[in-house]
């Protein structure tokens, strides 16, 4: 694995999956496809894990599943938000956001804050 | 929004298979990107390679796959069952709510069917089933002197009780028992007036052993229990109060432990308040309510008698049996040791329960078996009703099952159906059944032991269920066999009213009508016999004249005088008797029907066989007693003022008495021995009065002067032709001039005496009577819809036979002559059941053959006349049927 390459936190692969449906429902292929282009392959998924999170996603009921056609013709599963998905969605953007924006600011402060309170 | 509705068309229609579908799924994607790859110009075997290497554990992922596939699978079929049921559900209100009669006959019906049984089987539970209020109360046993050989039981208390020396005897010496109580059951409604507190008031109490409460396990809810201390001679005088009491007459304030409250002449010490639960007139003396319990004074007991009942809680272990088998040689041998003791106590052990409630256990075995009865007969009509309805709704169900619905779909639909009609039936019959059980618990009028036990529990709650539950797989599966056996074309091409199918769904409304009709006879048939019995009991010559004759306790204070005494009452009753509106008034100490105590007598003289010794029931009265009573006089006379204590004791006999004692000849003037000591001269010869029952035969019964005599209380019996709320004011005014603590007791007709003594055979009379009722209507009804259901199914046959000549009178009988038919068929079966029925009940019946020619002869023409009526109304209907439209309707 390449070091620019960051490995997926774990959770965080629902919120991508969740957030890849957004615009309508997808295949799975479409989706690992939509995630390495929207990530510009920074996020490299082991395509095979992304299924049982799908899964994971139908029985929590945040995604649906039907079969349908793909643009060549052949059948396959096609996962849609659900309300609830959407919800979740929604919020764990907002965790997400809290989080980065935090992780952010630490590893881009310039000096040591413990030396500006001792001042 | 419904659940994913495109995945359930697919899965529906292959069926689940979660492993090719993740097999699917996983060969799609890897096609797709060596597809991709290919496009951009990968060699096809290097592409494949590619995808495979960047997909990861193919194996891993499918068996992940599969597994989290199940077990959605699972959830997901699990959802929508629910959900099928919940559709069910609401299209079941849908349907009911539409078809609005039928839905509230069914659930009216059901309702009154279920209400019936859970009334009934409340009062069985509380009688028969349901422990007594007692601790470990399987340990409890009754013990009566002498072997019972009347298996009524009589309740001559003299000749089942014990004296004190007997009762120390046994309790030392036997050793069968844990402990052995005692109370004295000779209660009367007030023997105890409570005073210093306002208006006098009547106290029912009784006296009962410092171990009374122990024995049974009962608790106090406040204070203590007796102690030893309060025993015998000299003891501290200590009360116990009932829970009711407590809150009644002393707003149940605590404070009144400890504090002295004064009953007739004696303060005593409030030592505590029993439990609510505690009901000890519900065990021991059916009817009366008892307010306070004092130590019985067994010193002062010893010299009278048999006094004291007894009540012993086995050791762990020992049955009655074996108490029994002990008593057997122990009693024998405690007589032996005291040749002075006056009787012989061979007693008879029994558990406490059977001596409480075993001599009703057969009638309520006939009350649950009528409930039952009428319970069949109940849902037979709801067959019927429900299969109606069921034809009616054929092409409905027939287009459903050609839609696709399966059987069991639309018979699941059914089901629920039926299931909201029962529980709307159980809910109905819950409320009215908790309406009765709580009313008839508050009854003083009835008789009963443990009445006031009665109530819903989760006994009866679980047998409602029960009930409910039955009902609703026979309300839904009536209709349901019905479908299977519908030809669906048949059925949506002619709607249902083709003539096989019809024709085999009237024979079977028939058959359930028929059913109905019979089991309705046995019931009537039985309420009949047991109304005659009841008349019987009614028409039974009492002895007395209960009519215009009333009752009052009356307190006086006599000092234990008898010249005190006599002049006391002679004062009491000059004063009552010149009110307006008396007839006549007079005073005994019992009354009969009510409690009582027999003495000895034996005959004197040469023609009497010596030491032929009778025990009749004492009545201590005054002059003017026999006359307000309506006891009629045979021969001699009545008691006069001076049959007083200075002059020569006299008694009169009643008839049963007197044949027993000179037979053939006549009594009056001849000389008897009182109590093996006291001689004294017969003077009249009254009627036999019926004393213990009105369905026993009277025995010996003697009266004594009260004025020569020490009474057990005072009866004031009053004849008056006034009712008695005029005349109790003006006779309490009297008696408190005479005597300020004179408690405020009602007058109670003594109608209400023989009302009471009647009330259990009233109680079962009109328990099955109702139930009865209630089929003949339901029965009536059924005869009613059968012929109602013919008549509409032939009209063009019928209009055909008018326009060939019939006449609407020719007509009519037809239509009524089928409604006789069924109705005699099912009389004939009726018949032949309650004669078998009657056989089972011969022991409730008094004085009533159980082949009454008038009972049977009666309830057939009575279902006769109903089933002519029933026919009546679609025969005049069918009559008016016109030919020509009839006819065009071709």
């Amino acid at each position: 694995m390449q070091p620019t390459q960051l490995d997926l936190v774990r959770g965080t692969l629902d919120v991508l999956i969740l957030k890849a449906l957004v615009w309508g429902p997808l295949h799975g292929y479409a989706i690992t496809r939509l995630i390495r282009l929207r990530t510009d392959e920074v996020l490299l998924v082991e395509e095979g894990t992304l299924y049982p999170a799908l899964w994971r996603l139908e029985n929590k009921e945040l995604v649906e599943a039907e079969w349908g056609l793909s643009e060549n013709n052949r059948r396959a599963k096609y996962y849609r938000l659900t309300a609830e998905g959407q919800r979740h969605l929604r919020q764990e953007t907002k965790v997400w956001t809290a989080y980065s924006a935090a992780v952010g600011k630490m590893l881009s402060a310039t000096h040591s804050p413990v030396a500006e309170s001792a001042k | 929004m419904t659940r994913t509705p495109i995945w359930r068309r697919y899965a529906r229609l292959f069926g689940a298979d979660p492993a090719a579908d993740v097999a699917d799924e996983v060969r799609f994607h890897l096609d797709a990107h060596v597809d991709e790859l290919v496009k951009r110009g990968w060699e096809p075997e290097a592409a494949r390679r590619e995808a495979e290497q960047r997909f990861g554990n193919v194996g891993a992922v499918q068996q992940t796959g599969v597994r989290m596939r199940q077990v959605h699978a699972r959830t997901q079929a699990q959802t929508d069952r629910w959900e099928g049921y919940l559709q069910d559900l609401l299209f079941a209100f849908r349907t009911l709510r539409r078809d609005r009669s039928f839905s509230i006959i069914t659930i009216l019906v059901l309702g009154l069917g279920i209400a019936g049984n859970t009334t009934v089987f409340s009062v069985v539970n509380a009688m028969l089933l349901r422990p007594l209020p007692f601790a470990d109360p399987e340990e409890l046993a009754w013990l009566a002197s002498g072997r019972r050989t009347n298996p009524k039981g009589t309740s001559d208390l003299s000749n089942s009780t014990y004296t004190v020396a007997a009762y120390e005897e046994i309790q030392r010496r036997n050793q069968s028992f844990r402990s052995l109580t005692t109370y004295n059951p000779f209660l009367s409604e007030s023997d105890f007036t409570l005073t210093g507190r306002g208006e006098p008031q009547p106290m029912a109490g009784v006296m009962v052993a410092v171990n009374f409460f122990q024995t049974l396990g009962v608790r106090p809810a406040r204070g203590r229990l007796f102690g030893a201390e309060e025993s015998g001679t000299g003891g501290r005088p200590a009360v116990l109060l009932t829970h009711d009491t407590w809150r009644r007459l002393f707003a149940a304030d605590p404070g009144i432990i400890g504090t002295g409250i004064t009953l007739g002449s004696q303060t005593m010490t409030v030592v505590g308040v029993l439990p609510k639960t505690f009901d000890f007139g519900a065990v021991f003396a059916p009817g009366l309510r008892i307010d306070v319990f004092v130590p019985a004074p067994l010193d002062q007991l010893r010299d009278s008698g048999n006094t004291l009942a007894l009540v012993g809680r086995l050791k762990p272990g020992v049955s009655i049996k074996q108490a029994q088998a002990e008593a057997d040689i122990l009693l024998p041998a405690i007589h032996a040791a005291h040749q002075d003791w006056w009787g012989d106590y061979t007693s008879t052990i029994s558990s406490l329960r059977d001596h409480v409630s075993g001599k009703l256990r057969q009638s309520l075995l006939v009350l649950w078996a009528a409930v039952g009865l009428m319970l069949l007969i109940v849902g037979v009509n709801l067959s019927n009703l429900v299969m109606a309805r069921a034809a009616a709704r054929s092409s409905e169900f027939a287009m459903r099952i050609a839609l696709g619905a399966g059987r069991w779909r639309v018979l699941r639909q059914l089901l629920v159906e039926s299931l909201v009609l029962s529980v709307g039936g159980a809910v109905v019959g819950i409320g009215i059944a908790y309406a009765v059980t709580s009313s008839l618990a508050h009854q003083t009028a009835i008789t009963l032991p443990l009445l006031s036990q009665i109530r819903i529990d989760g006994a009866a709650l679980a047998w409602t269920l029960l009930l409910a539950a039955i009902a609703a797989v026979v309300l839904g599966l009536a209709p349901g066999l019905g479908i299977s056996t519908t030809e669906l074309q048949a059925t949506l091409k002619n709607t249902g009213a083709g003539p096989s199918g019809a024709g085999k769904r009237e024979r079977t409304l028939a058959t359930l009508v028929v059913s109905q009709v019979a089991m309705t006879c046995v019931l009537l048939i039985a309420a009949g016999l047991l109304l005659r019995s009841f008349q019987k009991v009614l028409d039974v010559d009492l002895g007395f004249e209960p009519s215009r004759a009333a009752v009052m306790r009356v307190e006086y204070n006599d000092g234990g005088s008898h010249e005190r005494r006599a002049t006391t009452l002679q004062d009491i009753l000059s004063r009552i008797t010149s009110l307006p509106g008396i007839e006549t008034a007079g005073i005994a100490d019992m009354l009969p029907l009510g409690r009582n105590r027999s003495w000895g007598l034996g005959a004197i003289g040469t023609e009497a066989k010596q030491g032929d010794n009778v025990t009749p029931i004492v009545r201590v009265v005054t002059p003017g007693y026999l006359g307000a009573m309506g006891i009629r006089l045979a021969g001699g006379r009545d008691f006069s003022w001076r049959d007083g204590p200075s002059n020569e004791p006299v008694v009169v006999l009643n008839q049963a008495a007197a044949r027993r004692l000179w037979p053939g000849q006549d009594p009056v003037g001849r000389l008897a021995l009182l109590n093996g000591n006291l001689k004294t001269t017969i003077i009249g010869v009254v009627a036999d009065v019926r004393d213990h029952s009105l369905e026993l035969a009277p025995g010996p019964e003697m009266y004594l002067s009260a004025a020569q005599t020490y009474p057990d209380g005072a009866e004031l019996v009053v004849r008056t032709a006034l009712p008695a709320a005029v005349i109790s004011k003006s006779i309490m005014t009297v008696l408190r001039e005479l005597n300020p603590s004179q408690p405020a007791v009602a007058l109670r007709p003594i109608q209400q005496i023989v009302d009471q003594a009647v009330s259990p055979r009233r109680f079962v009379m009109a328990l099955v009577a109702s139930f009865a009722g209630f089929g003949l209507l339901l029965a009536s009804l059924g005869v009613y819809g059968v012929i109602s259901y013919a008549v509409s199914r032939r009209t063009r046959e019928i209009g055909l036979r008018m326009a060939l000549g019939a006449t609407a009178g020719q007509v009519q009988l037809s239509v009524i002559g089928n409604a006789l038919r069924l109705a005699a068929i099912g009389v004939g079966f009726g018949v032949v059941g309650a004669l078998a029925a009657a056989k089972g009940i011969e022991s409730l019946l008094f004085a009533t053959n159980p082949t009454d020619p008038v009972v049977f002869g009666g309830i057939v023409l009575l279902l006769g006349a109903v089933a002519l009526m029933a026919g009546y109304l679609p025969a005049s209907r069918a009559s008016r049927v016109h030919p020509v439209t009839a006819l065009r309707s071709y």
